[in-house]
């Protein structure tokens, strides 16, 4: 049996989020913060998609639209791990 | 793309997604934690990285200028937004994923079927399984982008002061544009004959999803937004999932199945916190019903700091309740200062917090992080519960329906069932509290009126301050 592409993605998105839940349901309560925002920042990832589209010189509505897209993923990705770092940086210091 | 790349660039992809999860794995310890975040930024790194060399030499103008926008927008907020702010930087944080992962779907079905002028059915040009996810990321991500905003005015309390926003006949009209917004996603993948008349379906369905995203959130109030926040966070994983399948990427199936499930589980924690299900949160209209509107209060008893001073003062045991309300009178700093004279008396010092003690989920363990309180001190519920019967003093700050021992013995309560800290075994409590009016739930808090208990009217932090003051003079 030979499987499409379209297949192989859902065995691919299935599998990871029973990886998910099983990494996150280890998390305490005390890091639920940071967890949130450092999983935010990785749903950034949707920037890979937005670079792929804004690849030429003059102004398409593609090009922009995925100009916008990088913004708003870079917002998120930045921003995501630069505040989540900021949050865990309180948890380590010592007194 | 040449040779070479076109091996590099997979296993790129495939390291990034082996970085997210490892660093999910670190980030549930507080030691490891720190390094996690910057392995998922590293993951994150080597995806970006495989996408340029999959472009090869393109023309890069506007790839640098979204980044220089978003990454400088992204830094300046993330190092500004204060600790209080969490929920609402979040909130927002959500809402940009959530646009990116639409945004890319539309920009895809441009750049495949519109720009180079196809012929032929959505279907047709894009394939049927890309068509329906083309739809689908730009439902998710419409509603996760408008909902995130209306989730932030609404922790701003720019509407209504937080209150939920009850349209009339708001469950039929949210059903109704739901089932419209799928039927247009579904006309477009499956209806649609040319590729203009999917263009403008694939528009119409982007402006139903973001109408769609406020009316869903605005009768939730700010209290439910604990649940509403990690819901979003997990759509806006669902969206890039959906991104992924558009563009063929597993990276990206990868990272938003994680962040899914992990925004999932969260929820799931608040809901059970509360003893709620998800519907009855998300329906939306809780504490607005015509609850018993606090009711009357009989025997409550008060005193003054310095009364409250004695007491603390031959304490060997306290345990500190911080609520939301600690946090709006920015009483964390005095707070962890009563605590340290309290510790120094030779006194055991424990912070209980109860998991919607925030406005979002393990907020005031940041908040109270940020006071340098260390963080072993905090326990959680089920861990502190057993203890306040051998507790001396439990001061409650700005808590209130977590602690209204109803939800044990009320059986009429609205709160009942739901898991609280059990403050009223201590031998004594003092509630720090502006006045007696209810908390979110709407109702009246039992607590006040048990003889172990005392209220000490004022602002938290004032009234920490005065504690302070008085325990420092003895």
């Amino acid at each position: 049996m030979t499987m499409g592409p379209v297949l192989i993605g859902i065995y691919v998105f299935v599998l990871a989020c029973f990886v998910g839940f099983e990494l996150i349901n280890k998390v305490p309560p005390t890091l639920h913060t940071p967890l949130m925002s450092g999983a935010n920042a990785i749903s950034g990832i949707t920037i890979v998609g937005a670079l792929l589209s804004a690849t030429t010189a003059p102004p398409t509505v593609s090009n922009l639209l995925g100009a916008l897209a990088i913004a708003f993923a870079m917002i998120n990705v930045v921003g995501g791990f630069l505040v989540t770092d900021r949050m865990l940086r309180m948890f380590g210091k010592k007194k | 793309m040449n040779s070479l790349s076109s091996m590099v660039v997979p296993i790129l992809y495939l390291l990034s997604a082996v970085c997210f999860i490892l660093a999910l794995k670190l980030l549930a310890r507080v030691r490891t934690a720190r390094r996690g975040n910057l392995l998922a930024a590293i993951g994150m790194l080597l995806a970006i990285v495989g996408t340029l060399l999959e472009l090869g030499l393109i023309d890069y103008r506007w790839i640098i200028l979204g980044c220089l926008v978003g990454g400088v927008l992204g830094a300046v907020a993330a190092l500004r937004v204060p600790m209080t702010a969490m929920p609402e930087m979040v909130a927002l944080l959500n809402g940009c994923g959530g646009a990116a992962s639409a945004l890319v779907a539309l920009a895809y079905y441009f750049s495949q079927a519109v720009e180079p002028g196809r012929v032929g059915s959505p279907t047709e040009v894009l394939g049927g399984a890309q068509a329906i996810m083309v739809a689908a990321s730009v439902l998710i991500g419409g509603v996760t982008f408008s909902g995130s905003l209306v989730a932030y005015a609404q922790l701003q309390g720019k509407i209504l002061g937080g209150r939920p926003v009850l349209l009339p006949l708001r469950h039929v009209w949210n059903a109704a544009l739901l089932l419209a917004t799928l039927g247009l996603g579904g006309y477009f993948a499956f209806g649609a004959e040319t590729i203009e008349g999917g263009q403008t379906l694939v528009l119409v369905e982007t402006g139903a999803s973001l109408v769609l995203g406020v009316l869903l959130v605005i009768p939730i109030g700010g209290a439910d937004m604990p649940v509403v926040i990690s819901l979003l966070n997990s759509y806006s994983g669902l969206a890039a999932s959906a991104t992924g399948f558009v563009i063929g990427n597993n990276v990206l199936i990868i990272s938003g199945a994680l962040v899914g499930a992990s925004g999932i589980i969260l929820s799931q924690i608040m809901c059970a916190a509360m003893n709620r299900s998800l519907p009855n949160v998300l329906l939306g209209g809780f504490g607005t019903a015509e609850a018993s509107g606090g009711g009357e209060y009989k025997n409550v008893r008060s005193c003054t700091a310095e009364e409250a001073a004695l007491v603390l003062e031959s304490a060997s045991s306290v345990i500190v309740v911080p609520g939301y309300g600690l946090a709006v009178a920015q009483a964390q700093h005095a707070v962890r200062e009563l605590c340290e004279l309290l510790e120094r008396r030779g006194a055991q010092v424990r912070y209980a917090i109860h998991p919607v003690a925030g406005r979002m989920p393990g907020h005031m363990n940041v908040l109270l992080a940020e006071a340098d309180v260390p963080y072993e001190q905090l326990v959680e519920m089920d861990k502190i519960n057993p203890e306040f019967k051998h507790t001396d003093v439990v001061l409650v700050i700005g808590a209130n329906d977590v602690v209204n021992p109803a939800a044990l013995t009320d059986r009429s309560s609205p709160i009942w069932g739901m898991p609280i800290l059990e403050v009223h075994n201590a031998r004594s409590v003092f509630v720090i509290k502006r006045s007696l009016g209810a908390g979110y739930a709407g109702i009246k808090n039992e607590l006040f009126e048990r003889p172990n208990t005392m209220m000490i009217y004022g602002d938290a932090k004032r009234v920490v301050q005065d504690l302070i003051k008085e325990l420092k003079q003895t």
